[in-house]
């Protein structure tokens, strides 16, 4: 680094000509910008009147890195970019692979799949409202929010073996099949969520400071929402009808029943409401997968492509062959360009996979939610206090990792 | 691939498309912008003539494509032309997506920027003059976004190492 001092470097803010404003500095280092997010706000008074956001303090190249990996080693850096949310990010970079390989994903496969993901869900929106109603004061709910999740993490370590990277899902399936007491954690789980979902409510609906906090602040209109590239809850809930898992389905979602909720208000309260209620129905669809959860195998039949069974590599010399051959040579994907786009916790997550007909991704791009997201921010917070800022960096539930990759 | 099979199946996925309500704007109002076209996977690609980009963008967002997606690059070094920027649109109404791309070689690294057409644009464009190195022209803020200010390479390049120096 030189010796310029970064703190002042915001040209698009700083503005000397007149005197009436000062600029503040708001992270990288502020608990309430979820990571290292620096926000250069340009204020009168205590009213934002610009503000600029200044990322990459997260940035660790994962889009290169992913040009030198075979295409089976790509998967545990997926988990690295929203680690809050890691196997819509495996989810997402297997279908774009298979997508590419025309490969056909048994149904128990994509059930479980679509089951983990609501999990995912869940504990992602979790983390979100315990640091939501943190960052606005309510301290509470962030304990019962991590009481819950930890059970959450729990499943997926015993699924996968980690608590939060937890690299499941491969190209072509899946990476072991469950546990046996799988089937009877998640029910347990899914039967107490509601009523714990009622006693955040308890906390946090009907608080008096939290309302105050959030109803009419951060007002985002649908034509910005759209014109900024913001989807997910944040669109929603400026009265955008549109989900990915109900309207471009994928991994099976057409199968299942579930309600999407939208509201019209536009704030930081229709986006807590909104994600209150998404959690409901995460709960409804992972209930629907255990409940209708096929027999099967979790792998497609591909040997070329899906390491063979323990057994049947220590048994058959084909299997040990195909292993050899994976392990140490990847397998070529045929050349193309494929985008597959899946609903994440925070909004449409997309991955751009082109194949120049190698065992290695000639490019891998991310199209991460947040990221988009976060031009919003100063639509939402101009001519609105300081405080504001906090409430509706919350409300986009920015996750630095997705970022800034 | 040689020019006259690409041609072929240009107009062939052209005329399979005839329907699709951005291939018949561009047809209509902008004949002669696409210069390649193909639906591999389901997935409507058109490469559109580099100086043409912003209108065939007000085009397809007229003809339904509301939403900017995604935009990015492709380094296809030592091939030429080396850079292809890649345009990710989607419309809500029609549950359609398409794929527009400008190629742009090396000597004159310029695209007319979108973000007129679509404000979301802005840090993708960003991050593509960034990681590759490609210009913007008209755009209001082209800074670097994830590297350092004073990097001085563009590190999504193919000719830049993963690792170390070699």
């Amino acid at each position: 680094m030189s010796g310029t001092p970064i703190l002042l470097t915001a040209p698009d803010v700083v503005d000397s000509s007149e005197d009436r404003t000062m600029i503040l500095n708001m992270g990288p280092q502020h608990p309430s910008t979820h990571g290292v997010l620096r926000l250069v706000l340009e204020i009168d008074g205590e009213v934002v009147v610009r503000v600029a956001p200044d990322i990459g303090y997260l940035h660790t190249g994962i889009e290169k890195t992913c040009e030198a990996k075979f295409y089976q080693q790509v998967v545990p850096l997926t988990d690295r970019i929203d680690y809050l949310s890691p196997m819509h990010n495996n989810l997402c970079y297997c279908l774009a692979v298979e997508k590419l390989l025309e490969l056909e994903i048994p149904e128990r496969a994509q059930w479980l799949r679509v089951l983990l993901s609501e999990l995912t869900r869940l504990n992602s929106h979790l983390v979100w409202l315990g640091t939501h109603a943190m960052d606005l004061g309510a301290l509470t709910v962030f304990l019962y929010c991590f009481r819950e999740r930890e059970e959450i993490l729990r499943i997926f370590d015993s699924i996968s073996g980690q608590r939060m990277m937890t690299s499941y899902f491969r190209i072509g399936g899946l990476a072991l099949e469950p546990p046996l007491d799988f089937c009877d954690r998640v029910r347990a789980f899914l039967k107490i969520m509601p009523e714990r979902i009622d006693e955040y409510e308890n906390l946090l609906t009907g608080n008096r400071i939290f309302m105050n906090r959030t109803k009419g602040v951060g007002l985002l209109s649908a034509e910005d929402a759209i014109a900024l590239g913001v989807t997910g809850p944040p669109l929603r809930a400026s009265g955008v009808d549109w989900d990915l898992r109900r309207d471009m389905p994928y991994s099976g979602y057409e199968k299942f029943q579930f309600n999407v909720p939208v509201s019209n208000d536009c704030d930081v309260w229709a986006r807590y409401v909104l994600r209150v209620q998404e959690m409901r129905e995460s709960v409804k669809i992972a209930t629907q997968a255990l409940d209708g959860l096929p027999e099967g195998p979790i792998k497609a039949n591909n040997p070329k492509v899906i390491l063979p069974d323990r057994e049947a590599m220590k048994t058959q010399m084909e299997a040990l062959i195909h292993h050899f051959k994976i392990v140490t040579e990847g397998f070529p994907v045929p050349a193309g360009q494929v985008y597959q786009a899946i609903e994440s916790s925070r909004g449409e997550m997309g991955y751009y996979v082109v194949s120049d007909g190698t065992a290695k991704p000639y490019r891998v791009h991310m199209r991460n939610p947040t990221f988009a997201t976060l031009q919003a921010i100063e639509k939402m917070c101009v001519g609105r206090l300081i405080a504001d800022v906090v409430a509706a960096i919350g409300s986009i539930d920015i996750v630095l990792g997705e970022i800034d990759r | 691939m040689t020019d006259t099979s690409k041609n072929n199946e240009k107009e062939a996925v052209l005329t399979a498309h005839a329907e699709n309500r951005a291939v018949a704007a561009l047809m209509q109002q902008l004949p002669g912008i696409v210069q390649n076209a193909n639906d591999a996977h389901g997935e409507l690609s058109l490469t559109v003539a580099r100086e043409s980009i912003v209108a065939a963008c007000r085009a397809v967002q007229a003809a339904g494509y509301n939403f900017l997606v995604d935009v990015t690059c492709v380094d296809w070094y030592p091939n030429q032309p080396r850079f292809q920027v890649v345009y990710h649109l989607l419309s809500h109404a029609m549950k359609q997506r398409l794929r527009l791309s400008v190629l742009v070689a090396e000597g004159d690294l310029s695209v007319e920027s979108i973000v007129s057409v679509w404000p979301a644009a802005n840090f993708y464009e960003r991050e593509i003059f960034d990681l590759f190195g490609v210009r913007f022209a008209g755009h209001p803020n082209l800074r670097r976004i994830l590297m350092p200010e004073e990097f001085q390479y563009n590190p999504l390049r193919k000719d830049f190492p993963v690792e170390g120096y070699r």
